[in-house]
């Protein structure tokens, strides 16, 4: 459906090329920080420990529970990761999550992979951080705290990564403001409180068999005020962006629509052509043949190509 | 109940799965990238471009019927850009009244809706394509060819090794649900408890998953370590590239290129 959990994996064709590049820039530094530091922590243990528990988060996402007319609530992990591994550990299990479901499975693009991660693997991990450490710094450490600390954290840190996929839409220009952010957020709200109960539910069960795992979260408190502040700036944010986007559709979605993002964006690479018209070719008719002629050249050389490659085929006894 | 099913890759002999991995990628990803820069309602480059890696699935041996299907399933979030129909301004479609609104589409809000849509079904063929016809190591070579972080690279490895090892640790988890469980046919007799207990439930599995999984990653450790890993990831060096492959770059990124300046044309 429009709005079932993969709505978060954005495939494709969603998002401007402009959009899909800056979210690569961002998660790719942050990919980057977050490996050196979990090298720090853990070691020659990292490869093992993140590739194993991506693996089981991975799986985890097959865990569900029924909830009415047949549509069912599942895992999705971020907040969990976050607790029990910590930060940088948790955004490079969730970006080998969102990485492989792309590469293997086509659970959301290639070309937007950039995007995906950041809205799962860093504003799903920094947001929950945020919440949990807040929570649990005003109850102390105790299992309420952890308890409440998980549900809110899980909840929150979905509908902000939600509201983040609805602003990348609107702004590619794919999805207008008023309808897509309200959604996004309604029906996410809604899946949140499915991922908070889970969350809680794993916490419960770890905390009565490895109480040790549910403190093991608590890493190097110098690095991980950063994540704090990256989760509290994105969280705020976003929060701030997406109510104004969506009473305001002429603000975010004209900057899309009415060609200032997009095709400013894109100017410079059709500049390569002087007046839009083939180098040289003077007239707009004459430019159409040409393009028609390329046209020509590319299908022809399509079709070469696979009528060769069929010869070699036959020639070595197929 | 094992899950090999899940690993999409299909053996074949095609020119497709004799291509270098480092070729198909660079080139996928070639590929999605001009797709992506196709300007809106140019349908020619559009029906080029599938025509392009529809040729490619015919020659892949894998079966077309197969790739568009998954393909299809992977869609229903075009449903996401719908609205578009009805939002742009433009010249008149056709119009309805939903109650108190007058609800216009658009002939603008049309041709940008087909265009997402055709742009994400062309797109995630290519991938399914890529996926179909290299087996997961060797596109894991492929990354390392184009400067993924090695770690990173490694990181991914091993979760592809461990995948289906706990998506069986998952399916064990939910039919020992499934046993403990009670159904029944009694009309008004309630069973299978209350939503949250239900959830929380879920969320007990997931908690033994993840416990489970960090114990095996310690055995898994302690395993690597008596092979002599020492925190080094070392790989083969990348294998010389073969002149079928150097062609079929070469071929393919001509066209690309070809492609990509149509766009441009296109996009005047």
């Amino acid at each position: 459906m429009l709005l079932s959990v993969e709505a978060l994996h954005i495939p494709d064709g969603f998002l401007s090329l402009p959009v899909s590049l800056i979210a690569w820039v961002i998660s790719i530094t942050l990919v980057g920080y977050a490996l050196r530091r979990v090298g720090q922590d853990l070691g020659e243990r990292q490869v093992p420990m993140m590739g194993v528990l991506a693996a089981a988060i991975f799986a985890g996402q097959m865990l569900n529970f029924a909830v009415a007319g047949g549509t069912s609530g599942h895992l999705i992990g971020a907040a969990l990761a976050t607790i029990l591994m910590g930060p940088w550990a948790a955004i490079l299990i969730m970006t080998s999550v969102v990485s492989i479901q792309a590469l293997i499975f086509q659970d959301g693009g290639l070309l937007v992979l950039g995007a995906n991660i950041f809205n799962m693997a860093i504003v799903g991990v920094a947001v929950s951080y945020m919440v949990y450490q807040t929570i649990l710094k005003i109850t102390g450490n105790t299992r309420k705290g952890v308890l409440i600390g998980g549900f809110s954290a899980a909840w929150l840190s979905l509908e902000i990564a939600a509201l983040s996929v609805a602003l990348q839409l609107v702004l590619s220009g794919t999805s207008p403001a008023r309808l897509a952010i309200p959604a996004m957020a309604s029906v996410h709200a809604l899946i949140g409180i499915g991922e908070g109960l889970i969350t809680v539910g794993a916490l419960t069960f770890l905390l009565s068999t490895r109480p040790d795992l549910v403190r093991l979260g608590k890493t190097n408190p110098a690095g991980s005020r950063i994540v704090w502040v990256i989760g509290f700036l994105l969280a705020a944010a976003i929060a701030i962006a997406a109510p104004l986007a969506s009473t305001r559709p002429d603000g975010l979605e004209w900057v899309a629509m009415q060609g200032g993002f997009i095709d400013q964006a894109k100017a410079p690479l059709y500049q390569i052509i002087p007046d839009y018209l083939f180098p040289g070719v003077a007239n707009e008719a004459a430019a159409t043949i040409a393009a028609g002629l390329l046209g020509l050249v590319i299908v022809f050389g399509v079709g070469v190509g696979v009528a060769y490659s069929r010869r070699n085929r036959q020639a070595s006894g197929r | 109940m094992h899950i090999h099913f899940l690993d999409p890759y299909q053996v074949g002999i095609s020119p497709i799965h004799r291509t270098d991995a480092r070729v198909k990628l660079v080139l996928a990803l070639a590929f999605i990238f001009t797709t992506a820069l196709v300007p809106v309602g140019a349908w020619p480059i559009l029906i080029l471009l599938l025509v392009i890696v529809v040729s490619m699935e015919v020659l892949s041996g894998v079966g077309v019927g197969y790739i568009l299907k998954r393909a299809l399933l992977a869609l229903p979030i075009i449903l996401a850009a719908f609205p578009l129909i009805f939002t742009i301004p433009g010249m008149s479609l056709f119009s309805f009244s939903l109650g108190a609104w007058e609800i216009s589409a658009s002939i603008a809000g049309v041709e940008r809706f087909i265009s997402i849509a055709m742009k994400s079904w062309i797109s995630i063929q290519m991938a399914i394509l890529l996926t179909t016809t290299t087996p997961f190591p060797d596109i894991l070579v492929a990354m390392r060819a184009v400067r993924v972080p090695r770690l990173l690279v490694a990181i991914f490895g091993l979760m592809w090794r461990y995948l289906f090892v706990f998506a069986d640790e998952a399916v064990r988890l939910l039919r020992a649900r499934a046993a403990r469980s009670g159904v029944s046919d009694i009309a008004g007799l309630r069973t299978g408890g209350r939503l949250v207990w239900r959830a929380q439930t879920a969320g007990g599995l997931a908690g033994n998953l993840f416990m489970r999984s960090l114990e095996r990653s310690e055995r898994i450790y302690v395993a690597m370590l008596a092979r002599g890993y020492d925190g080094e990831i070392r790989t083969l060096p990348q294998a010389e590239m073969e002149t079928y492959n150097w062609i079929v770059l070469g071929f393919g990124g001509g066209i690309m290129g070809l492609v990509l300046i149509l766009s441009l044309l296109m996009g005047a």
